[in-house]
């Protein structure tokens, strides 16, 4: 099934949680309602016409005034895939797992709680993933500014061609 | 009379510094220890063709057995506090060599914000080996040189003068 298709069977059973389609190429997307992402997954995986039974990426994008959430989809028996946005608010976004829909989903949403700071609700561990469990912030985000040093370990290395040079002394 | 004359043929002698500097460096047992790519050149440098146990040094497991450290890879944040309980484990002597650029000085990733930009800001460093990452030959000059400190140290003046190392 093509994109629009899938889209507009999101659409028509949906409706005004749908708040976006879009057939940006080549990669179509549909923005819906974060509310909503639950019954809408738990429904693109279970509808026979659309078996969308692999989220192969969940991604999160800081864009300033928003972050979104991606989730791509892929349906291993219909060959075809599709693309799954929410928006969310920059302070405090917050927005269901969709590990119970898709197993996969776990990991993902600890890297993107990790690095973007999206909480999930629901999620049956939600923990740092790659950085150390004290680490202060989320180093994804536009306005993260790197700390001078992590455990009396500074962070940043003098050039050795300005320590060399002594008319730069 | 010279003595070297009066003694038998299988009998010979040397300082006793230099013996125990000639058997510490005849047995430098490194960690099997790898971070990133380095790591796999690390590996190389152990197989038949590098074969740096021919000097003595074979990989042990376990930091309480290890003499030296190869930190081999990029050294996270995360991974530097590790890596300085794994150097307080090791029993002393002990030594590190920093291979590659990551190692020696944060390399491609020095201004990320996960990385340690040098492991020399958490360990002392005896020999670092440039290179992205070194081959195994040059990883084996660098065991060489570490050979050649070795060689230069004076363990009985340390222990007479309360653990102050004569020149």
């Amino acid at each position: 099934m093509e994109a629009a298709r899938i889209y507009q069977r999101i659409k028509d059973r949906f409706g005004e949680h749908v708040l976006e389609i879009s057939d940006h190429q080549p990669d179509p997307f549909i923005v819906i309602d974060p509310a909503s992402i639950e019954e809408v997954g738990s429904f693109m995986r279970s509808d026979p016409e659309l078996a969308l039974d692999c989220l192969s990426n969940e991604s999160g994008v800081d864009y300033k005034d928003r972050i979104e959430v991606v989730y791509h989809l892929f349906s291993y028996s219909k060959r075809h895939g599709a693309v799954l946005k929410v928006k969310l608010p920059r302070e405090n976004p917050t927005v269901a797992t969709l590990e119970n829909i898709w197993k996969s989903a776990n990991w993902m949403e600890r890297e993107i709680f990790d690095l973007l700071g999206v909480i999930f609700e629901g999620h049956s561990d939600l923990r740092r993933i790659l950085m150390p469990e004290d680490w202060p912030g989320f180093p994804l985000r536009k306005d993260f500014v790197e700390p001078t040093e992590y455990h009396g370990i500074s962070t940043v290395r003098e050039s050795p061609i300005i320590r060399l040079d002594p008319k730069k002394k | 009379m010279p003595l070297l004359n009066t003694l038998p043929d299988y009998v010979l002698t040397t300082k006793t510094d230099e013996l125990l500097n000639w058997m510490r460096k005849s047995s430098i047992w490194y960690m099997l220890f790898g971070l990133a790519c380095c790591a796999i050149e690390l590996m190389h440098t152990g197989g038949p063709r590098a074969d740096i146990e021919r000097f003595g040094a074979t990989p042990r497991a376990s930091a309480r057995q290890s003499d030296l450290m190869i930190v081999a890879g990029t050294l996270t944040l995360k991974m530097a506090l590790r890596t300085r309980l794994l150097y307080d484990q090791m029993p002393d002597p002990k030594y590190v060599i920093a291979m590659g650029s990551c190692a020696s000085c944060g390399g491609l990733f020095q201004l990320a914000y996960s990385v340690c930009d040098g492991v020399d800001k958490i360990l002392p460093v005896d020999v670092y080996v440039p290179g992205c990452p070194p081959r195994p030959e040059a990883l084996t000059e660098g065991l060489l040189k570490l050979q050649e400190k070795i060689m230069a140290e004076r363990w009985l003046a340390r222990s007479s003068s309360n653990g102050v190392a004569a020149a």
